[in-house]
């Protein structure tokens, strides 16, 4: 069996075994063993594939393509009855939009002969890697925290552990699908597998709250199904091809119009204005859901699709307003962010806005520019996932998710605290991934149009009012507190850790990755390479390490000076951290952080982005019609 | 530098003023005095704020890329802000809010020189810009506009000292030094200098074409800063963040705007 089919299959069988494995020992011996075994498969892919260009692979068994269509047959059967159940009616527009033309055309239609169903090419494998490693790392993650989820923090929940981790490997199978897919049909198969997949997840808790927003997330990401179905029948009937590497080389005008409604399903999917709305509302899911599919993993299946497309996008009007949406995606929710106190809104927002940051790249399509994004891709995905992880445990142990609560979190949860500023400082620092990637974009974008990097430009100086802003509340502490970090499971320990680490190396050793993967990738669809700047690359490597020297101050840790109490207008009572006001009385002082609401409301700025973006997709479908 | 612009803001006052070299006997006197804190790490930040801003002065004194010399500059001077943040008295948080916001303000209007200036000279790289002999302030006038505008900003100076100030007038008692003491607050004010000298650097490069005609217009944009810093009073945040993105905005983009017509 070859490796790609190895990764698709096994996770779909170990998650038919979780569904069955109550006793948690037994789930923890699969589940970590399956982490290893994906992890290995994923690196033994990168082995095989990293040296050869875009590579195709058949399925050895001649039934595939019919189990594949009686799936999906079956499966938008179930979406149909829970969206009558619900009494959902655009679920189940949506749904009857998407089935039965799509059946139609597949028996009814002309015959379309499959020449090649899987690929495998460099961005498969930097996509594979992210979903094994990352994948593996959330799962295990995963038995800790909702063993303390389900035992301690929220008993008033039905167990259903159980669906849980069937859920998340069947979504680890599809999301290979999804990369290894050069049948089209193949690829909206598994693509919807993950939109019922966040449906099923984000309603785990079975509140009234998740359930609408699990509706709300299945109704955006079917809407974006529609227009992948439409791309797909139009393919069938007037292009003549079903496959993703013909697509991206062809050179057919008639070819746009379906990239453009693909790109649609992608922008659904990525959260991308206006469809942002259902990622927010995800964020009512417990975090390794949060980290798992809305941001490591499903919300990179939109962009990746996007980016598959860039050489066809590049130097077309639809491709420069699907850039545009990104762009305005980018700058509007990099400002709400600011405005946000609840820790997983602003790193919802962060997300959305770093996709956009990636579909800006893909819809330019310029080699620069997709050099930028897979950069992105990688970076994000680690650092994010890190920041979610991160805020699930913290939410376990102080039972908020108010940024103003974690003040003096440096005390109180020390390793978790360096851990999240690793990973803040991943998500906007120099010498750091992201960094490292705006830099890239900047430098893609000024060739190319320079009115696009302003975007970029006022997006990225909001960036860090948020997250310093963060950093810094972690950092205050007021009076003296106690530590509750020994509670962490070993599990979310492990993850933390080597999300941690990873963060770090793959910073560190980013030119590797750049070199062995991503150029190459570039060199294949361009022909043309990019060059960083080797003198760039010895600055970066020097500064991360003087930013890695930081912790070592803390060992000579300040023996010499004096301490003293805050100033507080020199009233101080003898607990230091009180002062007495006019009255005499002692009155406790208090911090609180900018959100600049007043400039940054959330619903203002929604509301246009809503309107701009809609009318920027508008024209990017509509263009290649005329 | 520190040193003539105290003089000149004393002569501007009516006073005789101190000795231009004033700044460095206070920063000597201050590694002799006691250092106090509030937090036992604090300091730390702010010793890597310097060494970082060393280190970025010594990129952009090499020629390095400019983007990356100011993405280096805004490392720096996070680890100032997570200083003030960690030093944990409510001044010094409030200090550390408003020089994110003051951060913010000016990054735009500076990452919109480094694209201008891109777009005449076709490279980042500071050695390419300084070599090029086109002047760079003519088709760069809106930005180098916004640039002024915003110099105040990032040199503290009035009107947007928000915060932290030299001088006598402050609104939160010291804001964001208030609890750095002794050898901590002399970096600070190390770490002040080499910053006014990127920012400087930043006009140079402007100017660049003629070295004579830049080093003049570096001070004389100086000698500017140095009077408005006298003549305005202190503005709110809100007003410095919302003012400095609209001239940024207008004034810096629609340059971008004219030139990418231009070239067309």
């Amino acid at each position: 069996m070859s490796t790609p089919l190895f990764l698709i299959a096994f996770p779909l069988i170990i998650s038919v075994i979780l569904l069955f494995l109550k006793n948690n020992a037994a789930r923890f011996a699969v589940v970590t063993t399956s982490f290893f075994v994906l992890s290995a498969a994923s690196i033994q892919l990168a082995s095989e594939y990293f040296k050869s260009d875009m590579q195709f692979l058949t399925v050895p068994w001649g039934f595939a393509d019919h189990a594949i269509i009686a799936a999906e047959i079956l499966l938008s059967l179930y979406v149909l009855f829970t969206g009558i159940r619900h009494k959902q009616k655009l679920v189940t527009l949506f749904v009857v939009v998407q089935l039965f033309p799509l059946l139609w055309f597949e028996f009814k239609g002309p015959h379309i002969e499959i020449e090649h169903p899987l690929v495998v090419d460099r961005l498969s494998v930097v996509m594979a890697l992210i979903i094994g490693i990352i994948g593996g790392i959330i799962s295990i993650y995963s038995l800790g925290y909702m063993r303390d989820f389900h035992e301690h923090i929220h008993k008033e929940y039905r167990d259903r552990r159980c669906f849980f981790f069937f859920m998340v490997f069947a979504f680890l199978g599809a999301m290979y699908g999804i990369v290894f897919s050069n049948n089209l049909r193949w690829l909206y198969f598994f693509w919807e597998v993950t939109t019922v997949s966040s449906f099923l997840l984000i309603g785990y808790k079975g509140t009234t709250e998740s359930i609408k927003n699990s509706f709300l997330a299945l109704r955006l990401n079917l809407l974006g199904g529609v227009g992948f179905a439409a791309a797909i029948i139009y393919l069938q009937t007037r292009v003549g091809t079903l496959e993703l590497d013909k697509v991206m080389f062809s050179q057919n005008a008639t070819i746009l119009l379906p990239v453009a409604l693909m790109c649609f399903a992608g922008l659904a999917k990525s959260a991308q204005l206006p469809f942002s709305k259902w990622l927010l509302g995800a964020m009512v899911a417990p975090s390794p859901v949060s980290a798992l599919l809305h941001s490591s993993t499903m919300v990179k299946a939109g962009v990746y699709l996007i980016l598959r497309f860039a050489g066809v996008l590049e130097g077309t009007i639809a491709g420069f307003m699907i850039g545009l949406v990104g762009g305005v995606t980018f700058f509007l929710c990099s400002c709400i962010a600011v405005s946000q106190r609840d820790a997983k809104k602003v790193l919802a927002y962060s997300t959305i806005a770093n996709l956009g940051l990636i579909v800006l790249c893909a819809g330019l399509g310029t080699y620069e520019a997709v050099w930028a994004a897979i950069l992105l891709i990688i970076f994000h995905a680690v650092a994010k996932c890190l920041l979610f992880l991160c805020v699930g445990v913290v939410e376990h142990k102080i039972h908020s998710r108010d940024i103003e609560d974690m003040a003096g979190l440096i005390i109180t949860m020390p390793k978790l605290s360096i851990m999240m500023q690793i990973g803040m400082a991943g998500m906007f620092l120099a010498p750091f991934g992201m960094l490292i990637s705006k830099w890239a974009v900047l430098q893609a974008l000024v060739d190319f149009n320079p009115i696009l990097a302003v975007f970029v430009i006022f997006g990225s100086s909001v960036t860090l009012l948020y997250w310093v802003k963060w950093m810094g509340r972690l950092l205050t502490v007021v009076g003296k507190q106690d530590e509750i970090e020994g509670t962490v499971r070993r599990t979310e320990w492990f993850s933390l850790g080597a999300l941690a680490f990873l963060t770090i190396a793959v910073c560190g050793f980013f030119p590797l990755v750049a070199h062995s993967l991503v150029e190459p990738y570039i060199e294949e669809i361009y022909h043309r390479t990019v060059d960083m700047g080797h003198g760039n690359i010895v600055i970066m490597l020097i500064m991360l390490a003087m930013v890695a020297l930081f912790p070592l101050s803390f060992l000579r840790y300040g023996k010499s000076v004096k301490v003293v109490d805050a100033y507080l207008t020199g009233a101080n009572t003898p607990q230091g951290i009180d002062f007495y006001n006019s009255l005499n009385t002692p009155q406790q002082m208090d911090m609180k952080s900018y959100y600049m609401q007043e400039f940054f409301n959330e619903k203002k700025l929604l509301l246009t982005g809503i309107a701009v973006s809609t009318i920027l997709i508008l024209i990017s479908v509509v263009s290649p019609i005329c | 530098m520190a040193g003539i612009d105290r003089k000149i803001t004393a002569r501007l006052q009516g006073r005789v003023g101190p000795s231009i070299f004033q700044p460095f006997y206070d920063v000597l006197k201050l590694f002799e005095k006691e250092t106090m804190v509030v937090r036992r790490s604090q300091n730390f930040y702010v010793l890597f704020s310097l060494i970082l801003v060393i280190f970025t002065t010594g990129l952009f004194a090499w020629g390095a890329n400019l983007l990356l010399v100011i993405f280096a500059l805004t490392l720096s001077s996070i680890f100032f802000v997570l200083g003030g943040f960690k030093a944990s008295s409510p001044y010094s948080f409030i200090g550390s809010q408003r020089e994110l916001v003051q951060i913010a303000s000016y990054e735009p209007a500076v990452l919109l020189s480094a694209i201008g200036m891109y777009m005449i000279t076709n490279s980042f790289n500071i050695m390419t810009i300084f070599t090029c002999d086109k002047p760079l302030y003519i088709p760069l006038a809106g930005i180098l506009l916004a640039y002024l505008f915003i110099l105040p900003i990032k040199l503290r100076k009035s009107p947007f000292d928000l915060s932290t100030s030299h001088h006598a007038h402050q609104e939160l008692i010291k804001g964001i030094t208030t609890e750095f003491s002794g050898r901590a607050l002399a970096m600070i004010e190390i770490i002040h200098w080499y910053e006014s000298i990127i920012a400087l650097g930043i006009i140079f490069l402007f100017f660049s074409s003629n070295i004579l005609t830049g080093l003049f217009a570096a001070s004389a944009v100086y000698f500017l800063m140095s009077i408005v810093d006298n003549s305005f009073a202190r503005v709110k945040w809100q007003k410095a963040f919302s003012s400095s993105w609209l001239v940024a905005l207008i004034l810096g983009v629609g340059n971008i705007i004219i030139l990418s017509f231009l070239s067309k």
